[in-house]
């Protein structure tokens, strides 16, 4: 069997970040690299935050998918090499982050100070009249905001 | 390169990570907000998470697996500075801890960017990211608390000075310094610490804090070399509790 990249990768949308299911680790931006020595496949990932603790499961996922298209030889290595940044998720991972209620990053210079958390596009209602409660939410990648005209709390997948 | 000197670094910024990571997460359903429950406790998980990305260097060079080396040595084996070991104390002492430790830890980082060892300098450009959002949040309560009421200012002031002796620790020198400097994987302690000075006395000028003449103070020295206050055994002891009923086990 003769496999591309583009073929891996067209079948890795199908592992979702395990947190976001609407969300798949191509679009999250989180696989690095993809190397295919005749019917071994090496996939590299890199995670969002050093302690996510999802890496394990992102792992088994993507080795069970590849398995399930026949291919028997997996190996997932994590690496810094390519380090992971909010810039990397694609423009379908954004349009899918806001359709879950979940406010995409805003595009950063890599230096993220705390400005850019302010006035952030309120997912419910689109306005950008909004506050931040805490840079720290529910997993390492979101913090809390809330919306001053539709009233509603609200997370964010925070700029790194 | 230096190997010896290179895993002497790693063990003390491993071990730093791993204990204020444990001390971070006692506020786990403590805090004094919700949302400082939760800072605390994410604070927690992101270094936890860098301890043991620093133990898997230490393993690719010859180390034992990061839970053997987390959970199987003794309080004297342990690298860390003093000051991450204390007890949390009541808020304000955690809130000065969390300073002057983070903002060191922010520029340590921001150094190694540069290190000429290629995994550390990998990691460290990483770990720089997310320890921002440390840094402002300890800069954004002691800015509000240092200037809020008499009594936050003078709590603030009180654990500031306890800290500062302990916080001049995190500095002790390393019997490697010169070796980390000349091989470029670390431009040592002292650079370091100047840093950190100047940008602890900019956030502190914003506050009705004063900082002291550091060189007035006496550092607390001794963890760098596994010599620690007795807060520690207990602390390991606690964190490695499950690990050693069944250090076989499959999780």
């Amino acid at each position: 069997m003769y496999i591309t990249e583009e073929q891996i990768l067209e079948w890795l949308q199908e592992v979702k970040d395990p947190e976001i299911p609407v969300l798949s680790l191509v679009d999250l931006g989180v696989i690095t690299d993809i190397d295919i020595d005749d019917h071994r496949v090496r996939v590299t990932i890199t995670p969002t935050f050093v302690g996510c603790p999802a890496i394990d499961y992102m792992k088994q996922d993507i080795s069970d998918v590849l398995n399930s298209y026949g291919i028997d030889h997996v190996d997932v290595v994590v690496s810094f090499e390519k380090s992971w940044n909010s810039n990397m998720i694609t423009e379908k991972g954004r349009k899918a982050l806001k359709d879950f209620g979940l406010a995409p990053p805003p595009k950063h210079n890599l230096i993220v100070d705390i400005d850019i958390l302010e006035r952030i596009e309120c997912p419910n209602c689109g306005s950008t009249n909004t506050i931040l409660n805490s840079p720290f939410g529910p997993t390492a990648c979101r913090s809390i905001h809330h919306c001053n005209d539709c009233k509603e709390t609200f997370e964010q997948f925070k700029p790194v | 390169m230096n190997e010896t000197a290179l895993k002497e670094l790693l063990y003390k910024m491993a071990d730093d990570q791993l204990i204020i990571g444990h001390r971070n997460s006692e506020w786990t359903g403590m805090g004094p907000l919700l949302e400082e429950d939760i800072a605390f406790s994410s604070m927690a998980q992101d270094k936890v998470g860098q301890s043991h990305a620093l133990y898997q260097i230490l393993h690719s060079l010859g180390e034992s697996e990061p839970d053997t080396i987390a959970f199987t040595r003794n309080a004297e084996q342990f690298h860390n500075c003093t000051l991450t070991e204390l007890p949390n104390g009541e808020y304000d002492f955690s809130l000065i801890r969390h300073f002057l430790f983070d903002t060191a830890e922010a520029i340590r980082f921001e150094l190694l960017t540069e290190s000429s060892y290629t995994p550390l300098a990998q990691l460290a450009k990483k770990i720089q990211g997310e320890i921002r959002y440390h840094t402002m949040h300890a800069n954004t309560w002691i800015k509000q608390l240092g200037t809020a009421t008499e009594e936050s200012i003078s709590r603030l002031q009180s654990s500031l000075d306890k800290a500062l002796p302990y916080a001049l620790g995190i500095f002790e020198p390393s019997p490697y310094e010169q070796e980390l400097i000349a091989d470029g994987i670390f431009p040592g302690e002292e650079v370091l610490k100047e840093k950190w000075t100047s940008r602890i006395t900019e956030i502190l000028s914003q506050t009705s804090l004063q900082l002291p003449d550091l060189n007035s103070i006496e550092p607390e020295f001794g963890g760098r070399t596994g010599k620690h206050t007795e807060h520690l055994q207990p602390l390991v002891e606690e964190m490695s509790e499950v690990f050693r009923i069944d250090p076989g086990a499959e999780w």
